[in-house]
């Protein structure tokens, strides 16, 4: 099947500015691609082309075969949008807003259910002003799937979201995406990307750093484990740091840490067990996405 | 079914923004009471063939409330729209620009039918002021008005490059127009140059059309049409020159 979205070679400027360099990605029918990256990088500039609402100055763009700028009419029929700083009425209530929105597309989805399922049945009367942020939030993620797409663009998804919130969100996703939806989350939280996407594009300065999948990113990474415990009885370090998987074993106190690739937690344990010693207070900590991050960008990602 | 119900929407948001009901009916309703209780413009005066200048202030007040509608109400509610990011959010769905527009229109001229209604009644029966005589050729007319001066304000919104410079030029706008429908200077006193003028202004060319439907003949084709060509050619240009954000 060919894939939903395809990006060649983007490019978008304004003025001096490069918000894009060159950028080229693909989403397959029903993945969930996660765009990562720091603040400015050129994720939201990228998400606006294929949405049609900038246009791009070079580069190809097509979402379901057609192109965003051109073919309006079916680009919007298929494409669910969540957009940063997209606004509604001050007056216009919860319930008016779905209701009109869904009357935009002939096959809309049944908008009370979506009301329901994202926690804003009590508010439906309640006007668009008097929202909490992040009430105001998951209306624009209602908004964004009250059209039955195939392919959803979720900008920030859960910025604004109280951690409550942003798991109950998550588990929405998660049951548009068994439905069939292909997700384009734009994130800057780990954590979401982690738990979310099958595959992660990891932007910087409007280029892709590498796409793939979480794991794989780390992997990719070569960030290694930290294995650290306490030996119930003295161990020579030779017996560890002949281990193919192990780079290096240190001591502070009584306590052994080992450093090591994915396997070194295996190859520790064997040799422990073998020489019947048991591993005390054992902990492992493990790589994330945001020490992948690091480590492929030689960034940080923003802390908001 | 969608233009319906963006229709539907707008007149909810008129009535809660209280811009419709204030602004493009109790304002204007309320300044035609106090004129019509001015004992001296309801003296029957023989250069007017008999009518008072109450007689001949309402279908200027007419022209005034449809106006203020087109040219303050409409540019203020789209460009605010467009500054706040509701056409931002539009755009993103296949509800399209004519759509949006069209709404807008509609929710307007819905207003308006309320004021002129309204208008006609209370002049009618608290000051006894005749219906026009050709009642067909006068809904022509006003809607004809209504379509220009509307179409003048869709301009204004596409034009403009946001919500104060909008509202600045509609009610700049709005002096010249009214000037031009005789609110200060009836049309029949001005001088030829302007009198000339006033024909080819959609407001002039409105109060032409009344008065003809008022002495009883369906409107002469030159104020129609000037009418028409106002309403086409701004809907035109605002269609081709809207901006989402």
């Amino acid at each position: 099947m060919p894939p939903v979205i395809e990006v060649r070679h983007l490019h978008k400027r304004y003025g001096d500015n490069v918000a894009v360099d060159d950028i080229s990605l693909t989403v397959e029918e029903g993945e969930v691609l996660g765009i990562l990256g720091p603040n400015g990088a050129g994720k939201t500039t990228t998400v606006e082309c294929v949405e049609g609402i900038r246009a791009p100055d070079r580069g190809e763009i097509r979402v379901a075969g057609f192109d965003p700028l051109r073919d309006r009419a079916e680009v919007t029929r298929h494409l669910g949008v969540q957009l940063q700083d997209g606004q509604l009425q001050e007056r216009l209530q919860v319930a008016e807003a779905l209701e009109l929105y869904s009357s935009f597309y002939s096959q809309p989805a049944d908008w009370r259910a979506l009301m329901a399922g994202l926690g804003l049945a009590d508010k439906a009367k309640t006007r668009y002003g008097k929202l909490s942020g992040g009430q105001k939030q998951r209306l624009s993620i209602a908004l964004a799937l009250v059209g039955n797409p195939r392919v959803a663009i979720l900008d920030e998804l859960t910025t604004g979201l109280d951690p409550q919130a942003r798991r109950d969100t998550w588990d929405l996703i998660e049951d548009v995406r068994s439905r069939g939806v292909t997700i384009v989350l734009v994130t800057h939280f780990m954590e979401e990307a982690e738990r979310l996407c099958d595959r992660v594009a990891l932007i910087d300065a409007g280029r892709v750093v590498t796409v793939d999948t979480p794991t794989g990113l780390t992997e990719q990474a070569r960030i290694e484990q930290r294995i650290q415990f306490r030996p119930s009885r003295p161990i020579d370090d030779s017996l560890l740091t002949t281990l193919p998987d192990v780079s290096s074993v240190t001591r502070r106190g009584d306590l052994v840490i080992v450093n090591g690739n994915s396997d070194a937690l295996n190859a520790v344990t064997a040799v422990l067990a073998h020489n019947q010693i048991v591993a005390q207070q054992l902990r492992v900590e493990q790589a994330s996405l945001e020490d992948a991050f690091v480590r492929l960008t030689g960034k940080h990602l923003d802390p908001k | 079914m969608s233009t319906a119900r963006l229709v539907n929407v707008e007149i909810k948001l008129s009535l809660r923004d209280k811009v419709g009901p204030v602004w493009g009916v109790g304002f204007p309703l309320v300044l035609l009471i106090i004129l019509g209780s001015i004992p001296d413009l309801r003296e029957p005066k023989p250069e007017y063939g008999g009518l008072s200048n109450f007689d001949l202030l309402v279908p200027v007040m007419v022209l005034f409330n449809l106006a203020m509608l087109a040219l303050v109400a409409l540019p203020t509610t789209l460009s605010g729209y467009r500054e706040q990011g509701v056409l931002r959010r539009m755009r993103t769905t296949p509800v399209g620009p004519a759509r949006v527009l069209t709404a807008q229109l509609v929710a307007n001229l819905t207003t308006a039918v309320v004021a002129v209604v309204a208008f006609l009644a209370v002049a009618r029966f608290a000051f006894g002021v005749g219906l026009p005589d050709n009642i067909g050729g006068y809904v022509v007319a006003w809607l004809l008005s209504a379509a220009a001066l509307l179409s003048v304000g869709l301009l204004i919104t596409a034009l403009a490059p946001g919500r104060g410079p909008a509202t600045a030029i509609g009610t700049v706008l709005y002096f010249p127009i009214m000037f031009f429908a005789g609110l200060w200077v009836p049309i029949a006193d001005m001088p030829t140059l302007l009198r000339n003028i006033s024909h080819y202004t959609p407001s002039g060319a409105a109060m032409t059309a009344f008065q003809a439907a008022y002495e009883g003949h369906f409107p002469a084709a030159q104020p129609l049409l000037t009418l028409v060509a106002y309403a086409v050619v701004c809907t035109a240009v605002a269609i081709r020159w809207f901006r989402w954000e």
